[in-house]
């Protein structure tokens, strides 16, 4: 009997973790669709970032290094670019306009760099630079992660800016989760908060403790790769990807500890556990979590009329499934997924353009907007 | 004296690189493992069996052994474009991952020698370093 009870304990422990259940609300995918797509820029293979000066010119990053200014759909190399440094997951990543951008032709770029000429590795960092046609110039090192390692994962990276005149940008934990998302004294595994021209806002939660790095936001987090600010509330909202299970969609707030590697939803790739805890106290729970992962990159609230029954929806890239994931959230809560162009392609980045319309970086593909079609 | 002794230096600092015995097989397999981890498995799985028709396999995979050269090529400056392994088409970008000549060697001598995989080749940096891109075109 005793043998019988165990077999059962047996059977059902690996029921439950041979079969994790994909987390709630189900992904669908819809019957019929009313919007179709076209491809507004090609030639890139990895659309990493996007940002629209107007509705038929935008700027363009291609990991590999390269910035594009496009206009009307011609697409021509920015000059005067820092150095990129290309390793694993990392080059140049996101491309943000300064909220001011019209009067002072500023723009923010996040990329791998090596700015100490060391043989290490690389980290992230952030660069502001004035954009003259497509002349880069006034180029400032506004920040730079530290201490320089050649791992290739987990560079982040997005950019966006709050009413109050902030900048927020994301870093991955590059590899090291054991020690650097915990540890507010080391980069990496954060959300980093700075003034328009990189100065260290008086009020960031840890610039009164001593040894932290000051420009910390929030931390924990494991490799955020979309955020957004909402576009009623002003909260800014990040994606990660988890690592096995557990990606996370976070509302960010001021000081807080979003867990990561403590607590998560998500194993090893290898299938082993990272740790059994999905709660701790002081340690935040996220807004929603996939089981299994979706590759979250890139993140939009659709706000326009320009597509039937989409507005205030949040879309997310999914890398790993190829398609764009939309999500209906109602009072707080995520209840209804959905898969929009499914098959397309890994979807690196989404974008409400000023007129209203979703643009996606798609691997391989380069910019494609959604079209409605009836 | 000065001069005797500098060049006394300069080669006995060329013999030591000279006689720096080489990585071994097993070395290089076990240095391969690690970049593997941080930047192939994402995609081309733990198992080595990627995923049909998106990430093609690494385990038995023919295009891998037929091509071994084009293969450090892909890893050196990227892959793209249509590609036949084991009879299934794969037309994905593999974009560079800026490994150095050695990590490169080493990561192809562990996938050519993991999964059940087995090779007699032993890749080293100097064949890495001559693979040119243009073979990628051929």
């Amino acid at each position: 009997m005793k043998k019988n009870i165990l077999t059962l304990l047996i059977s059902f422990f690996t029921l439950q973790v041979g079969c994790a259940q994909e987390n709630t609300p189900k992904i669908e995918t819809p019957e019929t669709t009313n919007y179709t797509y076209e491809v507004v820029v090609d030639g890139i293979d990895i659309p990493w970032g996007m940002a629209f000066i107007s509705s038929n010119e935008l700027l363009v990053t291609e990991k590999s290094g390269i910035l594009y200014h496009v206009k009307e759909g011609v697409k021509s190399e920015v000059e005067g670019l820092p150095e990129v440094y290309v390793r694993g997951q990392g080059g140049l990543l996101d491309v943000a306009l300064h909220p001011d951008f019209a009067n002072n032709k500023v723009i923010y770029m996040t990329l791998g760099a090596n700015t100490e000429g060391d043989d290490k590795g690389g980290n992230t960092s952030l660069y502001s630079g004035t954009l003259n046609g497509t002349q880069l110039r006034n180029l400032k090192l506004l920040y730079k992660a530290g201490p320089n390692t050649k791992k290739g994962q987990h560079w982040g990276s997005r950019i966006v800016f709050d009413q109050e005149g902030h900048l927020y940008f994301t870093i991955g934990d590059r590899g090291n989760r054991d020690v650097n998302p915990q540890d507010l004294k080391r980069d990496g595994g954060k959300v980093y908060r700075l003034n328009l021209d990189g100065s260290i806002p008086e009020d960031n939660p840890f610039v009164n403790q001593e040894g932290a790095k000051k420009a910390v936001f929030s931390y924990g987090h494991r490799n955020p790769q979309g955020m957004t600010v909402h576009p009623k509330t002003g909260e800014v909202w990040e994606n990660e990807h988890g690592p096995r299970g557990g990606d996370e969609i976070n509302i960010i707030r001021k000081g807080i500890n979003y867990g990561w590697p403590k607590i998560t939803y998500g194993i090893n790739y290898s299938g082993t556990s990272i740790t059994d805890k999905t709660a701790a106290p002081n340690m935040e729970q996220p807004f929603y979590y996939w089981v299994p992962s979706i590759g979250p990159s890139g993140m939009a609230f659709s706000t326009s009329n320009v597509y039937k029954g989409w507005k205030n929806n949040l879309f997310i890239g999914s890398l790993k499934f190829e398609y764009l994931e939309r999500l209906v959230i109602k009072k707080n809560k995520v209840v209804k997924r959905e898969k929009v162009l499914d098959k397309i392609g890994r979807v690196r980045n989404v974008v409400e353009g000023p007129d209203g319309y979703l643009y996606l970086g798609v691997e391989g593909k380069g910019i494609v907007k959604i079209v409605p079609t009836s | 004296m000065r001069i005797l002794l500098l060049s006394y230096l300069v080669t006995l600092g060329l013999l030591s690189s000279k006689l720096t015995p080489q990585k071994s097989k097993a070395e290089s397999i076990a240095a391969g493992a690690t970049i593997y981890q941080d930047f192939c498995l994402q995609c081309h799985l733990a198992s080595g069996e990627g995923v049909s028709g998106v990430f093609p396999p690494l385990k038995n995979a023919d295009y891998l052994f037929e091509n071994i050269d084009r293969s450090i090529a892909g890893i050196k400056y990227g892959l793209k474009g249509e590609i036949t392994v084991n009879d299934e088409i794969y037309d994905g970008i593999m974009v560079t991952q800026g490994l150095d000549d050695e990590e490169i060697a080493d990561v192809m001598n562990y996938i050519l020698n993991q999964w059940g995989n087995s090779s007699d080749s032993f890749i080293d940096a100097q064949r890495v370093a001559a693979v040119p891109k243009s073979i990628l075109e051929q």
